[in-house]
């Protein structure tokens, strides 16, 4: 019951009108960057870091919340209506809500996207605010062994399992750490990857490495692609009430259900992320469905907006999980949350809950806030998301430059920050180009320095006997299940092609034949 | 033979424009010259004809019986400077273009193309109102 008073006590900070203020304005943002493709929520919290300094605490992370559950939501609006998904874990939605739109039921799609991820989103941050404070309760106890058997799970889920290629994960990632251990060492004082230039002796903050890889290597990305001509958007008829018919609600309200609770799980684990459990939400749905509705997969059917929208605004409460209570993010926002929370000297982990308790409860309550904003927000406003997409690139990508350039010198108020960040800009576009993932090496960038640090802690009370990372019973279950992780995924990610090529399939002549 | 350059975008607006100036045609026995262009700057350009879009206007355009022919595509330069450009190339006698309302603020952010045409125009310029 504690718990419960605490999340009330969460609540009375968080309906403070100023802070229902913050949430707002988070969740706007956040909304407008998920329906721009390119422009993700780490990307925003990235840019948004140092503007929020002279903020308290609580306030930066409620934003921030915000921009992260409304990027979610925004996702879903240009998968529908466009057809090209705003972020990764929409992808599965433009499969049916495109053409939901096109044989005219754009409504009923938006409308069954929203819902969804309202109810799944509230019933997560339910499971959220039970579950995470027994994890933490479990995280106390662990020591350095365990967190370093943790942290390789992290590292190594993260970086082979998110991107298409396991080995450009990794070398991501090991760029990332390269990045991490720049600067003097801790414990020995000696300089590491410096060069010898004093510039570097304090390290690469962070903060430039997101900016950088973000916004200036995305904005070099897009500046560079040939020109394409611009889609069409579809327009959506009637008024925002008449949306849902009686059907649509009988057919969404199990998916709803079901993407959640297959949401949840597979985002609290290190190797979810929200883009799995909308691949599996999808392949659920379409397993389940009888007769009729089952034809209509490929062909719109709501059941395949439902299942999926609801899976990734569940998968979005979850990531939170391991973020809180292990100090461990599994995505790149989650990345990018861990770097404000550092930025306020809040370290999350076992601890957290018992020392930044009233934070972390207003975090929490300020979710379900922002949830209820964005159900509110999202369906009357289509019209005005619609139009941010009319915004010409240049104005976009030239304000997002001087946003990132701003950012990186306020750092340290030094101009080598801002030559810093153009060469990891460079870098970052190098790496979206050639198509290496970016989040490993944020999250080996941000993980890198606790992982050495718990890393020489263990080995240091083994007395340097390598053979202590395994023989704790904790850790031994962690590698066992990392083995489990990579076994499971490996043959999802077999199952994920198959079904992507029987989905194109069904568009060729041939395809229907084998089918019927 | 004389040419009327349109300035045209698939709305009711453009439609207007377009329906003006074929009338113009007939009275002047011109040629149209019908521009469409996008920088293909943005991702969503509503100014911007599709394939139905064009099969449509060919459609008008063959129906009114006017001799005409159409630039549509993604350009370098701004919809203005693509209509401009046309004119002066085809020498044309008149422009057509319609007009609507614009707040100074959205004028200011993303300029107007009617503005820019009407006071760079070689020749004389038709603004059609929203019908």
């Amino acid at each position: 019951m504690d718990n419960f008073y605490a999340l009330l006590e969460g609540f009375s900070v968080a309906m403070q009108p100023i802070y229902l203020l913050y949430a707002l304005g988070g969740v706007l943002v956040g909304t407008a960057v998920g329906v721009l493709p390119g422009i993700g929520p780490a990307m925003t919290v990235a840019l948004l870091m140092p503007i929020t300094y002279s903020l308290e605490p609580t306030a930066a992370i409620i934003v921030f919340a915000g921009i992260y559950y409304g990027g979610m939501y925004g996702g879903s609006t240009t998968s529908i209506l466009l057809n090209t998904p705003g972020e990764s874990a929409s992808i599965v939605t433009a499969l049916e809500g495109n053409r939901m739109a096109k044989a005219g039921r754009g409504a009923a799609a938006l409308a069954t996207a929203a819902i969804g991820s309202f109810i799944a989103g509230t019933i997560a941050t339910v499971l959220l605010s039970f579950v995470a404070p027994y994890v933490a309760a479990f995280a106390v106890q662990i020591g350095p062994v365990e967190y370093v058997a943790l942290m390789v799970v992290a590292f190594l889920t993260v970086g082979a399992l998110l991107g298409a290629s396991v080995l450009r994960g990794l070398a991501s990632l090991g760029l990332g750490l390269f990045l991490a251990f720049m600067g003097v060492d801790l414990m020995t004082g000696q300089q590491r990857y410096t060069f010898g230039s004093p510039f570097l002796a304090d390290g690469i903050d962070v903060v430039l490495v997101a900016v950088g890889l973000f916004a200036l290597g995305e904005a070099l990305y897009v500046a560079s692609r040939l020109r394409h001509g611009p889609v069409k958007v579809i327009p959506v008829t009637g008024g925002w009430t008449s949306w849902m018919k009686k059907e649509d609600w009988k057919r969404s309200w199990k998916p709803w259900l079901r993407g959640t609770f297959i949401g949840f799980p597979i985002g609290t684990m290190p190797a979810g992320g929200a883009d799995v459990a909308t691949f599996l939400s999808y392949a659920a749905e379409k397993k389940l469905a009888k007769g009729t509705h089952k034809k209509q997969f490929g062909r719109g059917a709501i059941e395949g907006v439902a299942g999926p929208e609801s899976a990734n605004n569940a998968a979005a409460a979850g990531v939170l999980v391991p973020l809180l209570t292990l100090g461990i993010p599994t995505t790149a926002t989650a990345a990018m949350m861990l770097v404000a929370f550092q930025r306020y000297n809040i370290q999350p982990g076992p601890l957290l809950f018992e020392v930044e308790g009233a934070l972390v409860w207003a975090l929490i309550a300020s979710l379900y806030v922002g949830n209820l904003m964005l159900l509110v927000l999202n369906l009357p406003l289509v019209g005005i998301w619609v139009k941010i997409l009319q915004i010409p690139r240049p104005y976009l990508y030239a304000g997002i430059l001087v946003f990132a350039a701003l950012g990186a010198f306020s750092v340290n108020f030094t101009p080598v920050d801002v030559f810093v960040l153009l060469v990891i800009g460079v870098l970052g576009f190098v790496m979206r180009r050639y198509g290496y993932p970016i989040a490993p090496l944020v999250v080996g960038m941000i993980l890198g320095p606790i992982f050495e640090s718990q890393l020489r802690r263990s080995l240091a009370i083994s007395q340097g006997d390598p053979l202590a990372l395994v023989s704790t019973p904790i850790a031994a279950g962690i590698y066992i299940s990392l083995v489990v992780i990579f076994v499971l995924s490996f043959w999802m990610k077999k199952r994920q092609r198959l079904m992507e090529s029987a989905t194109l399939d069904d568009e060729s002549p041939r395809g229907k034949e084998v089918s019927a | 033979m004389s040419t009327i350059v349109v300035g045209y975008v698939p709305n009711a607006l453009g439609d207007a424009a377009l329906a003006a100036a074929i009338d113009e045609a007939g009275r002047r026995a011109a040629k149209l010259l019908v521009v469409n262009a996008t920088r293909a700057d943005r991702l969503v350009d509503p100014g911007y004809a599709d394939a139905a879009d064009v099969t449509r206007l060919e459609a008008v355009l063959h129906g009114a019986g006017v001799g005409f022919s159409i630039r549509h595509g993604i350009s370098d330069g701004l919809p203005a400077e693509e209509v401009l450009d046309a004119a002066e190339e085809s020498g044309a006698e008149l422009i057509v273009i319609g007009v609507r309302n614009r707040t100074p603020v959205g004028k200011l952010l993303l300029g107007s193309t009617a503005q820019t045409i009407l006071l760079s125009a070689p020749c004389n310029v038709l603004a059609v109102r929203q019908p």
